[in-house]
């Protein structure tokens, strides 16, 4: 049996046990209440989709610049990448979105909620994505930047040619898991009024007094973003991969 | 090559590994560094080879004194090639592409040039069937042959080899002995850290022994596998030969 098709059948059996399971619950099911408001989950979704995609390349460019902090020889250089990912981890992401929205950038002076959720969901997660990298370049052996340095490559080609494509392979499965963590992370950005995709199924909620209707389209929509991020994510994989 | 080196001395920490060692060569082909573990020989050909800067001390190849800042040293590796004990290729690229990275990369050659330069020594060497294979499905003396080619492929003025056989089997052993004595005919110029001792005095013009961070012994092979003088050396040889 294939890869492919064993996920087929395990997703369509866990699918039908979770309707059985629908069946069974008390009271009437309130669809067409909800089907209204379509257009309330389509725009969150979009908003989600939006909102994630920047914050996800640009916590990736943080979490390598953050990494080669952490690497550096320079002990005020390490001290900053160090500082930045124990505050970003220590702290809630509540609390963070709360600060930079109304303390930071009110500071210097960016109005645009979107832009503030995105540079905030970003720091957050390119503070774990920066630990992922550090790992995954420390995890190549230091011989190699030997035979780099022998065939007289230059620190910055040694990097790009020998370091980077072995340690890419190492992090993906982790990056790839903080990426759907971000995703999600995402409904949080609702406390700063963002109207993303968790905040319009709460609404609908509201209007509608239909949890399950409401909430279960939510978890659909996630896994519409997150399923073919870690899809992608394992076919880098695949063509990365190479007996070590 | 003419090598001299005057008052070499590295420091890790507190513990001297080289200790004010000197050498005069004549003009070899090859020079062999032999003697006991922990004697300081691969840390001198890691400095021989530019990739180490000694705490002090010169080194002198041919009038050419090397520099003590990394860029000069940069500069000096392109022109020589070093192979490792355990290889060292590129897990991630096939045989050929570590082979041409650093044609590419380094001596500016096209892909294409690149490609044709590398295809005589790989046929030459019996390694054209396993070049599109990565490091890791190849023997150990498939590897280090592959590793002695990356290095010779940019034309090196000389090689510099750490233990190239001290990782393989025996047999293995025989192929890369074989690809080091052919260099040895073609003129190549080198130097060798080995503990094949047999072979380091079938190769060599000169050998140096080194223990204790110094050179307990230097000359044509024949006087310093035959050198009674002095104890260590006679006792090392006692050990390995018998």
């Amino acid at each position: 049996m294939s890869r492919s098709f064993a996920h087929i059948i395990v997703a369509t059996a866990v699918t039908c046990l979770l309707v059985l399971a629908c069946f069974q619950v008390p009271g009437d099911w309130n669809w067409s209440g909800v089907w209204e408001y379509r257009q309330k989950f389509i725009f969150g979704w979009l908003v989600t989709l939006g909102l994630s995609l920047a914050s996800l390349v640009l916590s990736v460019v943080i979490g390598l610049v953050v990494a080669i902090f952490l690497g550096a020889r320079n002990p005020l250089i390490e001290a900053t990448g160090r500082i930045y990912v124990e505050i970003i981890r220590g702290t809630p992401l509540l609390v963070q979105l709360l600060l930079g929205f109304y303390v930071i950038a009110n500071a210097v002076g960016i109005e645009n909620r979107f832009v503030v959720g995105t540079l905030v969901l970003a720091a957050f997660s390119g503070a774990y994505m920066a630990e992922i990298f550090r790992g995954g370049l420390n995890a190549i052996p230091k011989t190699q930047r030997d035979s780099a340095r022998a065939i007289g490559l230059t620190q910055w080609q040694s990097f790009r040619l020998v370091i980077l494509p072995q340690a890419v392979r190492l992090v993906l499965p982790a990056v790839a898991g903080q990426l759907v963590s971000l995703i999600k992370d995402s409904s949080l950005l609702s406390v700063i009024a963002i109207s993303e995709f968790t905040l319009n199924a709460r609404e609908v909620n509201s209007f509608t007094y239909s949890t399950l209707e409401s909430y279960l389209p939510l978890a659909i929509g996630y896994l519409m973003l997150t399923l073919p991020l870690s899809a992608t994510a394992r076919w880098l994989e695949a063509s990365f991969s190479y007996e070590r | 090559m003419r090598l001299i080196i005057k008052d070499l001395t590295q420091k890790f920490g507190t513990t001297r590994v080289l200790d004010k060692l000197s050498i005069e060569t004549g003009t070899v082909n090859s020079l062999v560094l032999v003697g006991p573990s922990g004697g300081g020989k691969s840390t001198l050909l890691r400095i021989l080879a530019g990739l180490d800067i000694p705490t002090s001390g010169t080194v002198t190849f041919d009038k050419t004194v090397l520099q003590r800042d990394e860029a000069n040293l940069r500069l000096y590796r392109r022109t020589v090639g070093t192979v490792f004990q355990s290889y060292n290729l590129f897990p991630h690229l096939s045989a050929r592409e570590n082979l041409i990275l650093p044609l590419v990369h380094v001596h500016g050659f096209s892909r294409d040039d690149a490609m044709a330069r590398v295809e005589e020594p790989l046929r030459r060497f019996q390694l054209s069937e396993h070049a599109d294979k990565r490091p890791a499905e190849l023997s150990g003396g498939q590897n280090q042959r592959i590793a002695i080619l990356r290095a010779m492929v940019v034309k090196p003025n000389r090689l510099f080899l750490d233990e190239p056989t001290s990782a393989l089997d025996p047999e293995m052993t025989a192929e890369v002995l074989d690809m080091i004595e052919g260099l040895k005919d073609s003129g190549t110029d080198f130097v060798l850290v080995t503990h094949a001792m047999n072979f380091a005095r079938r190769v060599a013009d000169e050998v140096a022994f080194i223990g204790d961070g110094t050179v307990l012994s230097h000359g044509p092979a024949k006087t310093v596998f035959e050198d009674s003088k002095n104890s260590r050396v006679a006792s090392f040889f006692e050990q390995v030969l018998r």
